[in-house]
């Protein structure tokens, strides 16, 4: 292992991705065990949110919240304590279509409700008032780049607070005309929650440090589509590598020059 | 936490353009604010708009950043020098070693809100030239500052709307003290755009008048736009009296997406962490730079915590009604607002406020005084009820 001051063991894991609904689905299709199929990306309704957000829920908050408590069930961790960093590559698409399309209209009286959800930390301040998480909650963007940008401030996070933290990245698909501009296709997301101490229900160690060398990509020419063209699921080579209980090394894509290697070491 | 140089730092406002312009702004309690002109927008409120940005040119190798954001952010980093003091930066500690972390809260969404003017008419298709990735995406702002400066360490975009550009401090603090990099470029960048005008409009939050933070008949924001950018590193060697970063506070309200917890719960958490971050008790605290946004709930909330937490101890007030809210900005304009207040030994008033809320019991400060301050905290909230407290100090 490097000497790297980033060091978190995994508690859990939440994921959901087109074809994928959960962290168990995606590890069967990253081990072999299960061929993938490919399919739209099934996002649950979050239960942890009153009724009336529930049905209004939009499909980038309904990514994070499942995710996000799916680690959380995963980890059997109380999300009520939980400090949170939300990476995500954009904002919620389809929101920020119909505001725009509207403020391009003779009637610029935009809704209130369209516009405090246009902000990069919606789906944040749902979780926020669905947990009733008062710890620190970061909210990231590095475009193509955050998944690697979260997984950077969460390890910080742990390395100096000693408290964990749960990594929630995710992303959504803008709708035409935006979609030609930014061809995300679907929802898709990852969760870890990390911790600074070892309890029974540990997953794997993980040390990240920053290097030169290339991105791993994925064999299967499916999952390596959903690598590229989900920004959070840059983090696919590292849950083949949980997946396989293999210890080793493994090069996550963040932002060339730099890219970020994990050495993992299985529980 | 270990305790951070700001070994250069710049802001630019409606007030001016940088440091001279801002202290003499806040030192004679002028504002920026006037009546909104920005567009083609109509609507009742006053703005603080920057003048000049349109006119600014990006290098040509970066053309596809350009738009009004990105204009904003290169001025802003080619002002008080601090262009030069980044590139030195690089020169001691190389181009992985310094790391970029602003704070945005609609980045250059305008461009797309203009864009969406431009649509073809038979296909609906926006026009060829929208960048969507160099000018909308919240990290456009950033990855434009490390493609400027030629940089190839960590980058990242904090947007957490209006705590976004002081929680940048709170992250770039915490890889520099695990040594990950050696220094790194913070700030915040927000320009005026339709979303933000139209939206707060709509949550009839924006006053049709200068706002008027803390004061009793305060009746909503005035929105401005702005860049402060602050250089962090190491502080070993820093000169008496160089500005410091000495801690840190984060918190969440947990309770709405636009309206703050009513006791301030949230604030007061963040300014608790901030306080035990710097090792310091509130009675450490010379001046208290505020959120004050001039919505009745806001204030009230956060003077509830501030009076909770500082009694009326703390001479404070907002500088919002100098600058606007500038939103993702707000948070490192304040933070140089800060830093001015330490090195010139100045105590900004509240520039629009007339009559201090007699409800909101702290030591608000109507007028500009000089005082010997020694060290401040800046509070910055923002919608989503994300909370952030910075304290800054002054080198022995």
């Amino acid at each position: 292992m490097n000497a790297s001051p980033l060091n978190a063991w995994i508690e859990g894991i939440g994921f959901l991705a087109p074809g994928l609904p959960d962290w168990p689905a995606a590890r069967a299709v990253l081990r072999g065990e299960q061929a993938y199929a490919a399919a739209p990306s099934v996002l649950p309704a979050p239960a942890l949110l009153p009724p009336a957000e529930r049905r209004r829920a939009s499909r980038v908050v309904k990514t994070a919240l499942a995710i996000g408590l799916e680690a959380v069930a995963h980890a059997g961790a109380d999300a009520a304590t939980l400090a949170t960093v939300f990476a995500a590559s954009g904002a919620d698409g389809h929101n920020c279509h119909a505001l725009c399309e509207q403020l391009a209209s003779d009637d610029r009286q935009i809704s209130p409700t369209r516009f405090h959800n246009s902000v990069h930390n919606a789906a944040a301040g749902y979780w926020g008032i669905a947990t009733g998480s008062m710890a620190p909650c970061q909210v990231l963007c590095a475009c193509d780049a955050s998944f690697g940008a979260g997984l950077l401030d969460a390890l910080a996070q742990v390395a100096l607070a000693r408290t964990p933290v749960l990594l929630i990245a995710y992303d959504s698909e803008y709708p035409e005309p935006l979609h030609a501009k930014r061809d995300t296709p679907d929802c898709g997301g990852v969760a870890l929650l990390l911790s600074a101490a070892r309890s029974e229900r540990a997953l794997a160690a993980i040390r990240v440090s920053p290097t030169a060398d290339v991105a791993a990509q994925l064999a299967d020419p499916e999952l390596e589509v959903l690598r590229t063209s989900i920004p959070a699921l840059r983090v696919l080579p590292l849950l083949k590598r949980l997946a396989s209980g293999e210890r080793g090394r493994v090069c996550l894509d963040y932002l060339a020059p730099m890219q970020l290697v994990a050495d993992v070491e299985p529980c | 936490m270990t305790p951070l140089l700001l070994s250069a730092f710049t802001a630019t406002s409606c007030l001016g353009r940088g440091l001279d312009a801002t202290r003499h702004a806040l030192r004679s309690s002028r504002s920026g604010l006037a009546p909104c002109a920005f567009e083609t927008v109509k609507l009742d409120t006053w703005v603080g708009e920057v003048a000049g940005v349109d006119d600014e040119k990006l290098p040509a190798a970066l053309a596809d950043y350009d738009c009004r954001n990105n204009r904003l952010t290169r001025m802003g980093l080619e002002t008080d020098g601090f262009g030069d003091r980044v590139r030195e930066a690089i020169a001691r500690h190389g181009k992985t070693r310094v790391g970029v972390f602003l704070g945005t809260s609609t980045a250059g969404i305008l461009q797309t809100e203009l864009a969406y003017r431009r649509r073809d008419p038979a296909t609906g298709a926006l026009p060829d030239d929208f960048n969507y990735r160099t000018t909308h995406n919240s990290f456009s702002l950033t990855e434009f500052t490390r493609a400027y400066f030629g940089l190839e360490g960590m980058a990242m975009t904090i947007s957490t709307a209006c705590s976004s550009s002081a929680k940048v401090f709170a992250a770039a603090a915490r890889q520099i003290e695990l040594g990950m990099i050696d220094a790194a470029i913070v700030g915040g960048v927000d320009t005026l755009c339709l979303t933000t005008l139209y939206g707060f409009a709509s949550l009839q939050l924006t006053s049709p008048q200068p706002c008027r933070p803390y004061d009793a008949a305060r009746d909503g924001i005035s929105i401005g736009e702005g860049a402060g950018f602050a250089l962090l590193e190491r502080v070993a060697g820093a000169a008496p009296g160089s500005v410091l970063l000495l801690g840190a506070g984060e918190s969440s309200d947990a309770y709405h997406m636009s309206s703050p917890h009513p006791q301030g719960l949230g604030a007061k958490l963040a300014m608790e962490a901030a306080l035990k971050s710097a090792g310091l008790a509130p009675d450490d605290i010379d001046y208290i730079n505020l959120h004050g946004t001039a919505t009745p709930a806001n204030d009230a909330a956060e003077g509830t915590a501030v009076a909770a937490l500082f009694g009326g101890r703390a001479p404070c007030s907002s500088t919002k009604g100098a600058t606007g809210h500038t939103l993702g900005a707000a948070g490192a304009i304040e933070a140089v607002i800060c830093a001015l207040a330490l090195t010139d030994g100045l105590l900004p008033g509240s520039p629009g406020t007339a009559t201090p809320d007699p409800a909101i019991p702290v030591q608000y400060l109507l007028e500009s005084r000089s005082s010997r301050v020694r060290r401040v905290l800046s509070n910055s909230f923002g919608f989503g009820g994300s909370n952030c407290s910075l304290v800054f100090g002054v080198a022995a």
